[in-house]
């Protein structure tokens, strides 16, 4: 058991290398990261000096809206792009379980998201050399969140790339997926009541606000687990079916 | 020892292979031959676990594909049909990644490298993308892929294909090298390949094997046609039509005069001598004969018939 344990470790990490090479070794992760700050920069910038407030809440507020572009476009590839090229011929004839295969690539797209993230700090730095009062807790806090919110959409994009062959496909299904959990809690107000609860709590960004106040509650933490979770398991069904088609 | 057992699959409602039995014994190479569309990488696909049967089972060493697909995969080699890879990567990372996922690495690792560079003569492009790559160096980076863990077991789709002359010669001879120790099984639609380099052949047509055997056994068995091409100069159409209408086991297989002169092909079943009837016929007609050749019924023909349609038209 701990021996498979550490067998699956291996592939997942030898997946995982080849993800980020691939990121790396073409324009993909530089134009991505490069457009998410340009945004990012842009919309904290412009309003920071006139709020005046000490926190990174406009930061914080865009980089969701930012996540519906940038997410799929860095995992749209990921499995649509080994089914188009046919090397997923390759890729699953070799001694790797799919699920190795699955969470290899979903950990390259997460970290991409967490490179992003940590250029972003550039800001905190900003506000750490202007502001006063700072609370670096709610800060480290917004950070997790974002951070957890991307690791569920980008789960959805994953599974996103493995229904399809095509990236663009894959994008467009991986945007209206991260649309909708984006829209849920804003347009509860439509929704009747006895649904609204139910929405509300499947909606992401009640999650994410929930954590961005500085509170870390585990209700949330097992929220952005187990949608993570049920996405990439879906992703590794759908990578089996190809075996049956 | 490899064993394809009642091997069936449909993709939807279409059939791709139906009932393939046939066995691959240890340290031979099996040519796998068809025409294009015959099941081959069906086949294929299935024995390197990439696909899974509608029906039937393949055992290797008695151990069911579907039960130990995992620890199978790592003892065969396989290169896939047009040979995908990543494009954007140098061959030393891919050869790397491969390697890496098969559990070699380190000491282990430069030892293998050493080898395939050697056997597949890869050293010169080893820090080259593969996107850069020509279609003869992207197929022995291909078998590199394939044989960097050693495998007993080295399957080949259509490895020739795309291939100049010179390297199809060349990849010949590393097929029959590797042969001499590995359990080989190559597709082609090429017979003359399949003849040059196989110790036994599997024809398929229709995803139904047609033929199991070597060259010397698949000729025993076949009542074949005797080919007849004659070069002649004023012959004309009537007597041509004449010729068949005389000899009814006669067939004009191609019929090539141009005002009276041209190429005229005849086929009639061996066991039977007819050119001096023939010859006969031709004097009678006043046709000028400037060549008669025969030619006996070849592994080609015993293809053909197995492969091709009544009418001629390919499966």
């Amino acid at each position: 058991m701990r021996d498979q344990m550490q067998t699956g470790a291996r592939h997942v990490g030898i997946i995982f290398r080849k993800e980020i090479g691939g990121y790396f070794n073409s324009p993909v992760a530089y134009i991505t990261l490069v457009v998410f700050l340009l945004i990012s920069g842009w919309f904290f910038s412009s309003s920071f000096f006139l709020i005046n407030e000490s926190d990174l809440r406009g930061l914080f507020n865009i980089i969701p809206v930012i996540y519906l572009f940038f997410i799929p476009a860095i995992t749209m590839g990921l499995i649509a792009r080994e089914k188009s090229a046919g090397t997923m011929e390759l890729l699953v004839t070799l001694p790797l379980e799919d699920w190795e295969v699955v969470l290899g690539k979903y950990l390259a797209a997460v970290s991409l998201i967490a490179v992003g993230l940590l250029y972003t700090l550039f800001h905190f730095f900003t506000l750490t050399f202007v502001g006063t009062n700072i609370d670096v807790g709610a800060l480290f806090a917004g950070y997790l969140g974002l951070l957890l919110a991307g690791g569920v959409y980008a789960a959805a994009g994953v599974f996103c790339s493995a229904v399809t062959g095509n990236q663009i496909t894959a994008f467009i299904l991986g945007f209206l997926i991260v649309f909708a959990f984006f829209m849920m809690d804003k347009v509860l107000f439509f929704i009747p009541s006895f649904m609204a609860g139910i929405v509300q709590f499947i909606s992401v960004d009640y999650h994410l606000s929930n954590i961005s106040r500085g509170v870390i509650d585990s209700r949330n933490l097992i929220y952005f687990g187990t949608m993570i979770a049920v996405f990439l398991i879906m992703a590794v069904r759908v990578l089996e079916m190809r075996k049956w088609r | 020892m490899i064993r394809v057992e009642n091997l069936t699959k449909y993709y939807g409602d279409v059939c791709a292979i139906k009932d393939v039995n046939f066995t691959v014994h240890d340290g031979e190479i099996l040519g796998f031959l068809g025409p294009n569309g015959a099941g081959k990488t069906t086949t294929l696909r299935i024995i390197t676990t990439y696909l899974t049967p509608t029906a039937g089972t393949v055992y290797i060493d008695d151990l069911n594909i579907a039960e130990h697909s995992n620890e199978l995969r790592s003892r065969i080699g396989y290169l896939p049909e047009l040979n995908p890879m990543y494009a954007e990567m140098p061959v030393i990372d891919l050869l790397v990644f491969v390697a890496s996922a098969r559990g070699i690495t380190g000491r282990r690792f430069k030892e293998a490298l050493g080898r395939v560079m050697e056997s597949c003569g890869i050293r010169e492009v080893l820090h080259r993308l593969v996107g850069e790559l020509s279609k003869g160096y992207r197929q022995r980076v291909g078998l590199a892929m394939a044989m960097i863990h050693d495998p007993e077991i080295l399957i080949m789709d259509e490895p020739s294909a795309g291939l100049d002359p010179n390297q199809i010669v060349e990849i010949r001879a590393l097929i029959k090298e590797l042969g001499k120790e590995k359990t080989v099984i190559m597709s082609s639609h090429i017979l003359q390949e399949v003849q040059a380099v196989a110790d036994r052949m599997v024809i398929l047509n229709k995803g139904q094997v047609v033929a199991d055997g070597t060259t010397t056994d698949l000729m025993a068995g076949f009542e074949g046609k005797a080919q007849l091409t004659l070069e002649v100069k004023k012959a004309t159409k009537k007597s041509i039509q004449g010729l068949a209408t005389k000899f009814t086991d006669i067939q004009i297989q191609v019929d090539n005069i141009k005002n009276g002169a041209g190429i005229l092909e005849l086929e009639y079943p061996t066991g039977q001598d007819l050119r001096e009837q023939i010859f006969g016929y031709a004097v009678e007609s006043g046709w000028v004969v400037l060549e008669m050749s025969r030619r006996q019924a070849r592994l080609e023909d015993i293809f053909r018939s197995l492969t091709v349609e009544e009418g001629g038209a390919h499966a």
